[in-house]
């Protein structure tokens, strides 16, 4: 394929000066994609933030008029001013939807895979750089279809993030008919647009990898993104197939969920988690392997067990694949089914485990640099620890029973969720913060940053596994209506004071992010002393990366070696040519 | 440096590039969309196979609704564009860019690329024609995605007859029979569409030569799979 070969070489005739809307808006450089991801998200994230506030005052504050509330329509909010039952549900539905599909979904593999996987492994760009582009506006596309849904007549979807049937198939039962559809649609177009981004991400780390990238040299952030997009390939098609038959069951009146007609509600179960399951390990993956990255970087050593890390990550997508069922154990599944469910979930806890014994034994004896992205990744693998022995709890079939659907169950994903993968998200984002503006976020407010949320959060989501256990159930409108749950109201309250003061933290490091984009101290060439690929090129890289292809000579985790200081530093890039190393064999044209 | 060039470890041979999947990034990305599209009718045959053996009741008998020698005949010519395709990729990998030429001595001329890709376009897009009058004429007799339409000719047939007709589950069996033949030609579609697309930007122009076929062997791919999930759908909901 001599024609493949060519367009290789003179990729630079391709990245000429661009005019304003190529260059930025309409554009096909991955770096600029990822940074259009990364606005997007941050903004589904602040939306999504938003929704919690107002699920949080009225958990906290039942039956009080919430302040601003006036200026909501009147099927949202009573005359006086208190959240109404149907509205509240709505809170529920569309936060969890839209942290998941538009902020840390988007977050995690739209921002990052785009902008790291060619970085990090000395590509030119994405294999399909006008897909990659399709990919960003489409998912674009579908969150604005998202978010349509609070402009049409009763709202939002009222069934919960998970759109159980027959509440979703049914208007009737919802009392919720534009909304519904929206939310289908939207599905199905986000799902479009990761399918898109997965094949690129999945094409290039296999076919771009610069000559001497080996399977094995590459970053376990590169590793754990292309596990990811394996998953993404695999499980978003899942979830529009059933997000189609639902769009049909509301549209066109077909059964396929409607019990009266021969249909199966649970069938929508088992394709959502069939779907879900995979997702959750989409939204914790690429974190784990950032967080890899810079607990390297801020520890001054190698990854401890850089092979059983890759072989972790796999293990952990495989076994995502069986264990849906045991987000269904009370959903009158089999009970034998069950314990098949239980033991394959357990399994999870090994090579998740394996993880989290590699983290620190990386850290043990390091030469720690309290950065701010390390500090957000220690809180990271603290975080993920309890919402991994939390998730034990649900994972045990008898545990479960009494645990499931409670305000346990929001404690232990929240744990992931927020004190995982957004911990992780925190330190991603100030690591590459300078290979994306060329600035560097203040590290002191990113220090308080991570102190006074690492606080918020934990007084915010500790007290909830109290409350689940108390039996508080996890979509209750009121809690203080049951004699068994008021002794609870006032932890409920101090929850929601917590969880304020966490949302208000945030908009320091928004400030940071956003004021350093202009005030930001300029950045070095290799502000963290780092070892990646992408660390060779100026900050921020131009497009098409490097002039030529680079070579690589080492792995990426070459910190306080000994060839590292014979140089008079702890650390030795992946691009750095010692004297004593041989230039790979070139790539083979493909 | 003369002395830095002499410390390199000659022992060591150089890394390799490991230079991927040994195939070109198109037919890369097309196999692992495929691999996406595979998952995706997974769920909707998945689903049918539940529905279909959790049903209340028997499934309508083959032929009763469905006429099974139109989409046989349909089938067929989706087999034949297959084959076609099959030509075309011959076609080109042997150079013959030409739509056709005389052969010395036999009275059938010799087809090229251009119109081994008439053949298939037209096949694909007389597939998605048929498909379409069967649907009309369904519906016209009332059968649609929501099961038998009240007071329709069907309707009438199944009362008369519930268990040939399968009544019980009449819902379910629209339910699957639309969406999964749906959105088989709905992907279709989409392959009439790209391949028309590449005929007048590519193979008329004639872009495609031995040393580089990649559209041709990429939508290729792409046709083969769906004229492979057709057969396991017109196995699955019209014969059994």
């Amino acid at each position: 394929m001599t024609t493949v070969a060519h367009s290789r070489t003179d990729a630079h005739a391709e990245h000429a000066p661009m005019s304003f809307w190529r260059k930025y808006i309409f554009s096909t450089d991955h770096k600029i994609i990822g940074i259009q991801f990364l606005f997007v998200s941050l903004f589904f994230l602040l939306v999504g933030g938003i929704l919690a506030m107002q699920i949080r005052w009225q958990l906290g504050f039942p039956n009080t008029p919430m302040p601003g509330g006036k200026i909501l329509p009147e099927t949202y909010i009573a005359s006086n001013g208190v959240i109404l039952p149907e509205y509240y549900v709505q809170l529920v539905t569309m936060h969890g939807t839209f942290m998941i599909f538009f902020a840390i979904m988007p977050l995690l593999v739209g921002v990052y895979a785009n902008f790291l996987i060619p970085l990090k492994i000395g590509a030119h760009d994405m294999a399909f750089p006008r897909i990659n582009m399709w990919s960003f506006w489409l998912a674009l596309l579908a969150g604005l279809i998202m978010l349509a849904g609070f402009f049409v007549p009763n709202g939002p979807p009222r069934c919960g993030w998970t759109m159980y049937v027959p509440c979703s198939a049914r208007s009737d039962l919802s009392g919720v008919t534009t909304g519904q559809l929206l939310w289908s649609v939207s599905i199905v177009v986000l799902g479009l647009s990761s399918v898109m981004g997965s094949v690129n991400y999945i094409t290039t780390v296999i076919n771009h990898r610069a000559p001497g990238m080996t399977w094995f040299r590459m970053p376990l952030s590169v590793w754990a993104l292309f596990i990811t997009a394996i998953l993404g390939v695999l499980a978003l098609p899942v979830l529009q197939g059933a997000a189609i038959m639902l769009l049909f069951d509301n549209v066109l009146g077909t059964h396929f969920f409607d019990p009266v007609a021969g249909g199966q509600a649970l069938l929508w179960q088992h394709l959502f988690w069939f779907f879900g399951h995979p997702e959750v390990y989409i939204l914790i993956l690429p974190a784990m392997g950032m967080v890899s990255d810079i607990i390297a970087n801020g520890s001054r050593k190698p990854i401890f067990g850089y092979h059983s890390m890759v072989f972790a990550i796999i293990g952990i997508a495989f076994l995502g694949w069986i264990v849906w069922g045991h987000h269904m154990f009370m959903s009158g599944m089999n009970p034998t089914l069950g314990s098949t469910f239980m033991v394959s979930t357990l399994l999870i806890a090994v090579p998740s485990a394996v993880k989290v014994f590699n983290w620190m034994g990386t850290m043990w004896r390091g030469n720690l640099r309290f950065h701010v992205p390390m500090l957000n990744a220690i809180g990271f693998v603290s975080m993920f620890t309890i919402g991994g022995l939390s998730g034990i709890f649900m994972a045990a079939t008898p545990v479960d029973i009494p645990l499931h659907d409670t305000q346990f169950i929001v404690a232990h994903i929240h744990y992931v969720l927020f004190g995982g993968s957004l911990f992780a998200l925190f330190a991603a984002i100030t690591y590459w913060y300078p290979k994306m503006f060329g600035r560097m976020m203040n590290p002191g407010l990113g220090k308080i940053h991570f102190w006074l949320t690492f606080v918020a959060y934990n007084l915010t989501f500790f007290p909830m596994h109290i409350i689940g256990m108390g039996g508080q159930m996890r979509r209750i409108y009121d809690p203080t209506i049951y004699d068994f749950l008021k002794p609870q109201q006032p932890l409920n309250e101090f929850i929601s004071y917590a969880a304020f003061a966490l949302f208000a933290i945030q908009f320091l490091f928004a400030f940071n992010f956003l004021w350093s984009l202009k005030f930001g101290q300029k950045a070095p060439q290799n502000p963290w002393d780092d070892n990646g690929m992408e660390w060779s090129l100026p900050n921020p890289a131009p497009h098409g990366n490097w002039e030529r292809t680079p070579n690589v000579y080492r792995g990426p985790y070459e910190f306080s070696s000994p060839e590292a200081e014979a140089r008079g530093s702890d650390f030795l890039p992946q691009y750095v040519k010692l004297p004593t190393d041989r230039d790979p064999a070139p790539a083979a044209g493909h | 440096m003369t002395h830095a060039t002499q410390t390199v470890d000659s022992m060591r041979p150089p890394f390799p590039a490991e230079s991927g999947a040994g195939v070109y990034s198109n037919k890369l990305g097309m196999w692992v969309f495929l691999a996406s599209d595979v998952m995706f009718f997974t769920a909707l045959i998945g689903s049918y196979i539940v529905l279909r053996f959790g049903a209340p009741g028997e499934w309508a008998k083959p032929g009763a609704v469905l006429n099974v020698p139109l989409t046989a005949f349909n089938t067929f010519l989706l087999i034949c564009s297959s084959v076609s395709m099959v030509k075309a990729y011959a076609a080109i990998q042997d150079g013959k860019k030409y739509f056709l030429r005389p052969v010395p001595g036999k009275t059938l001329r010799d087809g090229g690329l251009k119109f081994w890709m008439l053949v298939t376009i037209l096949c694909g897009a007389a597939f998605v024609g048929v498909q379409l009058i069967e649907y009309f004429k369904l519906v016209h007799e009332g059968f649609t995605p929501a099961g038998f339409r009240d007071g329709s000719l069907l309707a009438e047939h199944a009362a008369a007859d519930p268990i040939k007709y399968g009544l019980a589950v009449a819902g379910l069996y629209g339910s699957s029979f639309f969406t999964m033949t749906g959105f088989h030609g709905f992907h279709v579609t989409c392959g009439v569409i790209s391949m028309t697309y590449l005929y007048f930007t590519k193979v008329l122009p004639e872009k495609y030569s031995p040393q580089d076929y990649r559209g041709i062997e990429v939508i290729g791919l792409y046709w083969h799979f769906v004229d492979l999930v057709w057969i396991i759908l017109f196995t699955i909901v019209y014969l059994i």
